[in-house]
C-alpha cells in the first residue's frame, strides 16, 4: 500500500467516525441537526479524498456527480413533507441501484473473480435490484401512481418461490465460474428487479412503514455488499449502520402492530381479511356539530391530539397547530399522541407537527401516554383509525386483536373526526365510534378544525 | 484472510448499528430513516474509484450511473434530512417563525 492509499484509508475511518458520532446525535432532537450535519461532513471528506486516487476519469465523476446533485438538491427542496414517504422510498431505490451498478462495473472490468468475490458480487448485485424496483413499487403506491392496496393473484407465492429459485440456480453457476458466465450475471440483474416487484405489490398502504424500513436496511445492505466486492472498510461499516437502523426501525413497525415480518410481507392483509365484527358491533353513533365540540374543548384541561394518515391527507397539521395554540391559550393543557405506525412511514406525523412549528416536547409517545389516559378530558382523533380501536384489546375475533393501540376510549370525552362511517384500512369497523363517551364530528379533517378556530377566535 | 478480516469489521459495525440506532426516539424516525439513507450512498466513493481513466465504454457508463444515483442519494439525503430537523424546536422556541 503507498502512501497516497494509506492516507487516503487514513481518512476514511474518521468519516466512519464522523458517520457514527452523527448517529449518536441523533438520540435527542436538540443536537440531532448538529449529528446530521457531522455525518455530512464525514461524508465529504470521504468524497474528496477519494477524488485522489490515481487514474481516475474526471471528465465523466464530473458528469455523473453534477447530475446527481442538481436532481439531489431539487428534490430536497421541493418535497412536502406529506410527501416524505415517497422520497425516501425514492432515495432508497437509488442507493440501491447504485450499488448493483458498482458491482456490475466492477465484474465487467475484472470477470477473473475468487469464490468470495463472485458471492459479494452477486449479493451487491442482487439485493441492490431488488431494493431499486421494490422501491420503485412502494414509491408508486405511496404516490397514488398506481393502486395503494395490496395486489395479490393466485399462485403469488408459487412464482416468487420460482424467481428466487431462478436466482439461486444462477447464483451458483455464476460463482462456479465467473469469468465465462455475464449472460447468467444479466440474467440475475433481471430476476433482482423482477423480484423486488413481485415482493412489493403484495402489501397494501397501510403496511408502508415497515416495507420503507425494510428497503432502507437492504439499500444498506447492498452498499455492504460492494463495499466487500471493493474491499473498502468505509462501504462496509457505512453499509452495517444502515442495515442495522433498517432492521430495527422494521422491528419497531411490526412490533407495533403485533404481526410478524412475514405475515407482513406475504400475507396480502388488507386485500384478503374481510370486515370481520362489522354487524356484530352496533350501538349509536352521536354526531356532534362544530358548536358542540368547540364546548366540550372550552371547557377541558387536557387534550391530546391522535393524528393519522388523515391528517396527511387533508393536509390539516397548520390548523391542527393553531388550534393547539388557541387551547392553550385558554387554560388547557395540549400533548399529541403518536402510534408507531401512523401515517406512512416511521415518525411520519412527528414531522409533519414539527413543520406546523407544534414544539417536539408536545410530542409523545404510546407508551407514555397510556398510563395517563384517564386523567385525559378529551382525545381528539384526527385521521386516525385502527390504532385507536378497542377491539384490538378486547375482541379476541379481530383481525386487529393484540396491536397496541392508543387508548382513546378511556379519556372522559373522544372526538372522532372522519369523512364518513366508512370502515379504516383493514376494513374492519371501529368499536370506539360507539362508546358511550365518543362523539363523531363528521367532515373533512381540515374544514372541520378551521371550523373550531374560527368558534374560538369568534368568542 | 482478507474476507475474515472484512467480515470482522461488518459484524462488529452491526453490533455497534443496533447499539446506536436502539437509542434514537421515535419522534426522529423520519429524519433517522433519510439520513442513514444518505449514509448508505457511501457507494458513491466505491463509484468514483471504479471510474477509471482507461476504462471499456460499459464500464464508464455503468459507473457514471452509479456515481449520478449515488450523488443523489448523498446529496438529497442529507438537504433533506438538515431540512426537517430545522423544524424540531422546542417549546420556547416555538413560533418563532
Amino acid at each position: 500500500m503507498n502512501t497516497a492509499t494509506l492516507l487516503i484509508n487514513f481518512v476514511y475511518v474518521i468519516a466512519a467516525g464522523l458517520f457514527i458520532f452523527g448517529l449518536k446525535m441523533l438520540s435527542s432532537p436538540a443536537t440531532a441537526r448538529r449529528g446530521n450535519l457531522l455525518s455530512a461532513l464525514g461524508m465529504f471528506l470521504a468524497i474528496v479524498v477519494t477524488l485522489f486516487y490515481a487514474g481516475l476519469d474526471y471528465k465523466w465523476i464530473t458528469v455523473g456527480v453534477v447530475i446527481g446533485t442538481v436532481i439531489g438538491l431539487v428534490a430536497a427542496y421541493k418535497v412536502q413533507m406529506t410527501s416524505m414517504p415517497e422520497m425516501v422510498a425514492l432515495f432508497n431505490g437509488f442507493g440501491g441501484i447504485a450499488s448493483m451498478l458498482l458491482a456490475w462495473s466492477e465484474y465487467h472490468q475484472h470477470p477473473e473473480l475468487s469464490v468470495f468475490i463472485a458471492v459479494v458480487t452477486l449479493l451487491s448485485a442482487f439485493i441492490g435490484g431488488v431494493t431499486f424496483s421494490g422501491s420503485m413499487v412502494a414509491f408508486s403506491k405511496l404516490a397514488e401512481m398506481m393502486p395503494s392496496k395490496a395486489i395479490v393473484f393466485k399462485g403469488q407465492h408459487i412464482v416468487n418461490g420460482a424467481i428466487l429459485l431462478a436466482a439461486l440456480v444462477s447464483g451458483v453457476i455464476f460463482t462456479l465460474n465467473p469469468a465465462n458466465t455475464y449472460a447468467i450475471f444479466l440474467v440475475i440483474v433481471v430476476v433482482a428487479l423482477l423480484f423486488g416487484v413481485t415482493s412489493v405489490i403484495p402489501i397494501g398502504g397501510a403496511d408502508m412503514p415497515v416495507v420503507i424500513s425494510l428497503l432502507n436496511s437492504y439499500s444498506g445492505i447492498a452498499a455492504c455488499a460492494a463495499g466487500f466486492v471493493i474491499t473498502n472498510n468505509i462501504l462496509i461499516v457505512a453499509g452495517a449502520l444502515v442495515g442495522a437502523s433498517g432492521i430495527i426501525l422494521t422491528n419497531i413497525m411490526c412490533k407495533a402492530m403485533n404481526r410478524s415480518l412475514a405475515n407482513v410481507l406475504f400475507s396480502g392483509f388488507g386485500a384478503t381479511t374481510q370486515a370481520v365484527g362489522s354487524g356484530e358491533q352496533q350501538g349509536e353513533v352521536k354526531p356532534a356539530t362544530a358548536e358542540d365540540v368547540y364546548y366540550i374543548l372550552e371547557a377541558a384541561d387536557s387534550v391530546a391530539f391522535v393524528p393519522g394518515y388523515g391528517l396527511a391527507v387533508a393536509q390539516a397539521q397548520h390548523v391542527v397547530q393553531e388550534l393547539g395554540e388557541l387551547l392553550e391559550k385558554n387554560g388547557t393543557e395540549v400533548s399529541y399522541a403518536i402510534h408507531p405506525v401512523a401515517g406512512r412511514m416511521p415518525g411520519h406525523m412527528n414531522v409533519l407537527l414539527a413543520e406546523a412549528n407544534v414544539p417536539y416536547d408536545q410530542l409523545v409517545e404510546m407508551d407514555d401516554i397510556n398510563p395517563r389516559m384517564d386523567s385525559i378530558d378529551v382525545c381528539v382523533v384526527i385521521g386516525a383509525n385502527d390504532v385507536v380501536n378497542p377491539a384490538a384489546l378486547n375482541d379476541e375475533s379481530s383481525p386487529i386483536y393484540g396491536m397496541p393501540i392508543i387508548e382513546t376510549h378511556r379519556a372522559k370525552t373522544v372526538i372522532v373526526l372522519k369523512r364518513s362511517m366508512n370502515p379504516g384500512f383493514a376494513g374492519i369497523q371501529n368499536a370506539l365510534f360507539f362508546y358511550p363517551n365518543t362523539r363523531m364530528y363528521f367532515g373533512d379533517a381540515k374544514a372541520s378544525i378551521q371550523a373550531l378556530v374560527a368558534e374560538f377566535k369568534s368568542d | 484472510m482478507e474476507p475474515v478480516f472484512l467480515t470482522f469489521v461488518f459484524v462488529l459495525a452491526i453490533f455497534l448499528g443496533f447499539e446506536l440506532i436502539s437509542k434514537v426516539p421515535s419522534t426522529l424516525h423520519t429524519p433517522l430513516m433519510s439520513g442513514s439513507n444518505a449514509i448508505s450512498g457511501i457507494t458513491l466513493i466505491g463509484s468514483l474509484a471504479s471510474l477509471k481513466a482507461d476504462n471499456v465504454t460499459v464500464a464508464v457508463i455503468l459507473g457514471t450511473l452509479a456515481v449520478a444515483f449515488a450523488t443523489i442519494n448523498v446529496v438529497g439525503g442529507y438537504a433533506v434530512t438538515n431540512r426537517m430537523l430545522e423544524m424540531f424546536k422546542k417549546k420556547d422556541q416555538g413560533g418563532a417563525k
